[in-house]
């Protein structure tokens, strides 16, 4: 772009589409760059480090499976933030974040329910079971859904995005809910045993390529977020920019 | 099955979703640049882009 980039003097510049613009195609390359080298140090770790005495070798479904199911929760906290955005301070960018977010929210989401399913086959003998962590998970990929279809209903990006900035935040009740699912009830998915009170429970040879993958696919989710909201941000320059062609084009006719 | 099986599998679809999203994010942004090129081709620009380029042309 041969736009000339403003400045960035203080946090609430970035709400500046060009400026976001400018920072994207700066820290863009290093970050996918960054994100390719935490897989290859990740999946080396995925397989070389040793087998569970349980679980045996489909342990390393699990370092997939959790980041997965971590990135499904963070992104639609992303969303939410982005929804309260839109809402209380009318940032530009903030509908724009939310609908750039839905469909890889939606990706790592099925991916976690994909992987979850494969471990769930050989380790407990079925491929889903209703319980609770499972169940609400699942609602969880089908308000992605719901959500990508109701930002792509309207023509109008600023009506859109008042409404489904509502839906998002009534639906951030089932982030809570999926966390808390493996306590509040008597699931067959196991409890928290990373981010839990009293510390990690998980033996160093698994924690490893675990928190490594799981930066890998945080570093990877990041640099999609910002190539989507880049993305989305030329499609609506462009829509502007044809509607604004054919009023003048209507005022020379 | 073996639990390689269950394994290799989860792989496979790690990497296909991953493909598929960053697939989906690269051609949504040369379909983008493509229709701002045919724009800026038209004669038709941002009233802040600058213009500069013209006068100097």
């Amino acid at each position: 772009m041969s736009e000339p980039i403003p400045a960035i003097k203080k946090f609430s510049d970035l709400a500046n589409p060009t400026v976001f613009l400018g920072l994207t195609a700066r820290i863009v390359p290093y970050l996918a760059v960054l994100t390719a080298l935490l897989f290859v140090w990740g999946l080396y770790l995925s397989f070389t480090t040793e087998g569970d005495y349980q679980q045996g070798e489909t342990v390393r479904i699990m370092y997939v499976h959790v980041p997965a199911a971590w990135l499904s929760m963070m992104c639609y906290s992303i969303m939410a933030a982005s929804a309260l955005g839109t809402l209380v301070w009318r940032h530009p960018l903030a509908d724009v974040s939310a609908k750039a977010a839905a469909p890889l929210g939606a990706g790592f989401t099925l991916l976690a329910l994909i992987t979850g399913s494969l471990w769930g086959k050989p380790m407990w003998g079925t491929w889903w079971v209703w319980d609770a962590r499972l169940t609400s998970v699942f609602v969880l990929f089908l308000m992605y859904l719901g959500l990508m279809a109701l930002q792509r209903a309207m023509d109008d990006p600023s009506r859109s995005a008042r409404v489904s900035a509502v839906l998002i935040l009534i639906g951030f009740v089932n982030i809570p809910i999926i966390k808390f699912s493996v306590e509040w009830w008597n699931t067959l998915h196991q409890p928290a045993s990373i981010m839990r009170m009293g510390g990690s429970a998980i033996d160093p040879e698994f924690l490893r390529p675990l928190l490594v993958m799981a930066a890998a696919f945080t570093l990877l989710f990041f640099t999609l977020h910002f190539l989507a909201i880049r993305n989305e941000i030329w499609r609506r320059r462009v829509s502007a920019q044809r509607r604004l062609a054919a009023r003048m084009a209507n005022r020379e006719g | 099955m073996s639990h390689a099986f269950y394994v290799n599998l989860s792989y496979v679809f790690a990497g296909l979703i991953t493909a598929i999203m960053i697939g989906w994010i690269l051609l949504d942004g040369r379909a983008r640049r493509q229709e701002m090129a045919e724009l800026e081709a038209a004669g038709i620009r941002r009233r802040s882009a600058s213009p500069a380029k013209d006068a100097e042309a």
